[in-house]
Parts: C-alpha cells; sequence; structure tokens
C-alpha cells in the first residue's frame, strides 16, 4: 500500500499565549489538491493555527510537516520559499504602490530565487496573476485607492503570484458585496487546479458550496472534520457553532 | 513616493537630470567665487554622507540616530591610517571604507534585532560609545582637538588635493558616484525590497524576502557610503576632529534629508546646500543662527511636509526618482 504523502500535517501543535491555549495539541493532515475550509467560532484559534503553518508565530510545542518534510524551525520567509503562500485577514497591500508593483514584489522573489530575473519575465508573471484575478486593467492604479474588493483580490494575486504549492486564505471574503463574492468562489476553484488551498470562512453558504472537506475549530481544538453534508449533520458542531451563530 | 514600475516611469528623464545636475555643478565651479567654491567643495563631501543616510532612512525606513559613527569611521580610518601609518590617500580612503563596512556590518547584526524607537536609541548609543572611544585613545586620534592631515599625505600621485579646483572636481566625482550608487540601488529589483519594508514589513517577509538579510544590506551599503563622505572629508580637508562623532552629527543628515526630502536621490544635495547656507549666512548676523534653522525647519514642515524634492515629485513631477 503506497500511503500518499499529505502536503500538510500537524501533530500535537500548541500555542500559548500566556496561560491562554490558542492552539491546543492540535494533528491535522491535508491531502494535496483539496480546497479545505477551516470553521469555527470567534477565537477558536483559526487564525493563530494557520500563522503556526505559515511561521508567522512559533508554536509552544509540536511540529509542522510540509511535504514529509519537518519546517517547524523553518523562519516564515523560508517557508514561504517552500510554498506556503498566506493572505492576511486583515488586508496587507503595499498602499502607496501601483498595483503591478505589489504584485511585481511577489514575483520577483520566485525569479530572483531561480535566477531569471528579467523586465520581461517580471511583466509577464504579475501581468499573469493579475488577469486571474481581473485586476489586469486597474494595474496602473495606486493600490491604496483600490475599493476595498479590489484590495482583497490583489492580496489573492499577490498570494498567487508566488505559485504556492499551498495557499491559506484568511478570511477573504470578508466586506465582499455578494458580486465580489460569486466571482470569488470561481476564481478559488481555478486556483485549486494547481495548488491546495486552506480557507478560514465565515460564510456558511460559501463553505458548503467551496470546500470538499470541512474541519470545525473550538476552543483550539479540532472539534470535527468531514465533508460539508457531515458537518452540516454533526451534533457536536451544531451546538458549538452553528447553534451558537444562531442565538447571536 | 517611490519609483514605481510602471506608473509615470520615465528613466531617461530621471538620467538626464542627474546629468544635467552634474554639469551644472562642473560649471559652477568656473563661476563661483573662491568662498562659495570652497562651501560647495563642503556641501557635496557632506551631500554624499547625507545621500548614505536617505539610504536607510528615506528608503528603508530605518531612523538611526548614530550615523555619525560611520561618517567618522571613514573620517578616522582613512586619517589615521595616513597620519599614523603614513599610507597614502588611496590607501586611506580604501582603509576609510572598510572601517565602515564592517562597523555597520557589526552594528546592524547588533542593532536591527530591534526596530522604531529601540532602533534610534541603540543607533545612538552606540554612536556615542564610538564618540568616548575617540576620546579615551586621545593619544592617537586626538580627542576633541582633533588632527590635521599632512599637505604631503593629500595628495593623488602628482595631483594636489588640497588645491582649491582639484578638491572641487575631487568632491563632485565622489558625489557623482554617489548619485549612481544610489540611483542604481533603489532602481534594482533589491531596492524595491527595501522600499516595499519600509512600507509594510510583515507582508515583505511573508512575500519569502528575508527581510534581515535586506535591511543588513541596506545598514551595510548605508554606513560605506557615510564612511565614505567621511574619508573623503579627511583628505581634502586635512582635519579629523571628535565633533564629527557628537550626536549633532547624527541628527544633521536626518536634517538634510528631512529638508530636500525623504526617498529622493536629489533631496539630499538640496537639504545640505540650503541649510548649510541657511546658517552660514545668518551667523554672520547673529549668534542666534540657531532660530533661524528652527523657523525654517517649521516653514518646511507646514509648507513641504515631504521636503522640497518630495514635495515636487507629489504634486508636479511624479517620475521624480
Amino acid at each position: 500500500m503506497a500511503a500518499v504523502t499529505p502536503l500538510l500535517e500537524t501533530r500535537g501543535l500548541s500555542c500559548s499565549f500566556g496561560g491562554l491555549r490558542a492552539v491546543d495539541r492540535v494533528d491535522f493532515t491535508l491531502p494535496a489538491g483539496e480546497i479545505r475550509a477551516i470553521i469555527g467560532p470567534n477565537g477558536a484559534g483559526k487564525t493563530t493555527f494557520v500563522s503556526l503553518v505559515s511561521g508567522r508565530i512559533a508554536p509552544s510545542s509540536g511540529s509542522v510537516v510540509f511535504e514529509g518534510e519537518d519546517i517547524t524551525g523553518l523562519p516564515a520567509h523560508r517557508r514561504v520559499r517552500k510554498g506556503i503562500a498566506y493572505t492576511f485577514q486583515i488586508t496587507s497591500i503595499f498602499p502607496k504602490l501601483a498595483v503591478f508593483d505589489n504584485v511585481a514584489l511577489s514575483v520577483q522573489r520566485a525569479l530572483l530565487h531561480e535566477g531569471r530575473l528579467t523586465a520581461a519575465n517580471l511583466r509577464q508573471g504579475a501581468m499573469d496573476a493579475l488577469e486571474r484575478t481581473g485586476l489586469a486593467e486597474r494595474a496602473r492604479e495606486i493600490s491604496g485607492n483600490l475599493a476595498y474588493g479590489h484590495q482583497r483580490l490583489l492580496e489573492v494575486a499577490m498570494g498567487l503570484a508566488l505559485k504556492p504549492r499551498l495557499l491559506i486564505l484568511d478570511e477573504p471574503t470578508q466586506g465582499l458585496s455578494d458580486g465580489e463574492i460569486e466571482n470569488f468562489v470561481m476564481l478559488v476553484r481555478r486556483i485549486a487546479e494547481d495548488a491546495t488551498v486552506l480557507l478560514i470562512e465565515h460564510n456558511m453558504p460559501l463553505v458548503m458550496e467551496l470546500a470538499q472537506r470541512i474541519t470545525v475549530f473550538d476552543r483550539g481544538r479540532i472539534l470535527a472534520e468531514g465533508t460539508p453534508a457531515e458537518i452540516r449533520d454533526d451534533r457536536a458542531v451544531q451546538d458549538a457553532y452553528l447553534g451558537a451563530s444562531a442565538d447571536a | 513616493m517611490t519609483a514605481p514600475i510602471v506608473r509615470n516611469d520615465r528613466p531617461m528623464a530621471a538620467i538626464m537630470l542627474h546629468v544635467i545636475v552634474i554639469v551644472v555643478l562642473v560649471a559652477l565651479q568656473f563661476v563661483l567665487p573662491d568662498y562659495h567654491r570652497a562651501v560647495f567643495s563642503r556641501v557635496l563631501v557632506l551631500a554624499v554622507f547625507a545621500m548614505g543616510y536617505n539610504l536607510l532612512f528615506g528608503y528603508t525606513g530605518l531612523l538611526s540616530l548614530g550615523h555619525a559613527m560611520f561618517f567618522c569611521a571613514g573620517l578616522y580610518g582613512a586619517g589615521m591610517t595616513m597620519s599614523l601609518l603614513g599610507w597614502n590617500a588611496p590607501a586611506g580612503f580604501a582603509a576609510g571604507l572598510a572601517c565602515g563596512a564592517v562597523l555597520a556590518l557589526v552594528i546592524g547584526l547588533l542593532a536591527l534585532r530591534t526596530t522604531g524607537v529601540a532602533f534610534m536609541i541603540v543607533t545612538l548609543m552606540f554612536a556615542q560609545v564610538l564618540y568616548l572611544t575617540i576620546l579615551y585613545f586621545n593619544e592617537y586620534t586626538g580627542g576633541d582637538q582633533g588632527f590635521s592631515l599632512r599637505r604631503a599625505a593629500r595628495q593623488l600621485g602628482p595631483i594636489d588635493l588640497t588645491d582649491p579646483t582639484t578638491r572641487y572636481f575631487a568632491a563632485l566625482i565622489l558625489f557623482a558616484a554617489a548619485l549612481a550608487v544610489t540611483h542604481m540601488i533603489v532602481r534594482s529589483p533589491r531596492g524595491r525590497v527595501l522600499v516595499a519594508i519600509r512600507e509594510n514589513e510583515d507582508r515583505v517577509r511573508m512575500l519569502g524576502y528575508d527581510v534581515f538579510a535586506a535591511k543588513l544590506a541596506a545598514v551595510v551599503l548605508s554606513g560605506v557610503l557615510c564612511a565614505a563622505a567621511g574619508a573623503t572629508y579627511a583628505i581634502l580637508f586635512g582635519y579629523v576632529g571628535a565633533t564629527f562623532a557628537t550626536i549633532q552629527y547624527s541628527i544633521l543628515p536626518l536634517l538634510w534629508v528631512l529638508l530636500g526630502g525623504a526617498a529622493t536621490v536629489l533631496g539630499p544635495l538640496f537639504g545640505t546646500l540650503f541649510m548649510y547656507y541657511v546658517v552660514d549666512i545668518t551667523s554672520n548676523y547673529t549668534t542666534a543662527y540657531l532660530l533661524f534653522v528652527g523657523v525654517a525647519l517649521i516653514l518646511l514642515v507646514l509648507y513641504f511636509p515631504k521636503g522640497v524634492l518630495g514635495t515636487v515629485r507629489e504634486r508636479w513631477l511624479q517620475w521624480l526618482p
């Protein structure tokens, strides 16, 4: 039996802030090619968990394994080079730079690394990512002047331009209009053709539509994991999350 | 605020502008009266100091309060090897650069563990350490009296660097070289990473860049430029003294850069020139010349918050490097 190495695996991953265990001994496995959603109530540790995966914060204990290699000790920028791209929950772009320049900074890093940084390659790589996100026509605009929805898309474009193996999207649709969300769903589907997507999202209809599997976090632990249908019918999940939000 | 890759980018215009500035400076040599020619020689060297500072402060967004130490690394590196070891001017200049590079590397490794206000304090502290060290070893450094370099040492083969005309051109060559280097750095891919670090450091890291290494490179480049200015100062003006290690000489480049326009290539020259003449002219009339400096700064903050060239770029010439 040839066991396929999962793209991402965490073993006993924990992270404490003072006395609070934000992430508590999480064992998580993500096979390549999936669109996985992480859901859970506020403060469940979702963002902390993906921050541990991307290396933005260091774990208190446990390990992160990416494509069979232990990357627990690697700093964030080395993980990005290995193919883990993270898009920020709070839009994080270079507001004073043109849209093109924002994405070009992503492309440039990969090209520098491969030693084939030329103006033409840079332009092509950046325009490619902008076309995929529908921002090509705005390439010359100063990104800080873009509408919020477009800034979110730019954030995704910067992640895409890294050509990641794993793209982590932290609440990407927050603040988007319905029309924009529809486009976003199509975008994620296209991204998933050649990358694995890990998505933190509060918009339940979107999660049900997009995710192949869902992992539910609650109080720093994995409460349940399964297909969208399984999660919808899971009693514990309903109590912890769906029920709680219905009360609110 | 930066040199964008596509937006309103006119690289030829930028290069032409720099060439014109150099040509004007060459022409001034023949027009200016002796006194002002000497002032310009000094200002050109100090402008290189400001350009080195600008690379770190304007482009990378790191505010250092200790850059006097890099200027002094060049000043003393050149001055002491020439006076104590009898080295010639080129060797002294090289020694100055080497001192600047080594000092910047060490200071960078230590100080870049901090950011923001802590970075300011740590750089300030190291600069004070260097100042006190210079005073402590006054047997060799001349303490706060400093020392003069013999005329015989300040020669470049048959060229006499103490002659006002050669001195002006030597300063101009240094300035032109610094201009070319700065222009090249800020327009290079790695230079754009420095600007991106200033704008959003966390994002740069999450694009896979080694932010620490990039900042360290910026500190070293900045330190070497400042040391080049210091070494040239020692050789051209023949005086090496601890005044240049005081806190005042760490603040001055900051003011020059703010005045001319942070993150503009020509801003440091403009700022240095302006400030030099404000002090020069007003101190003829009153001992309270610092009052005029203060008023000039207040007016500047009110009407040119991004410095003179920074505001010009924002309002009119967006291609300005």
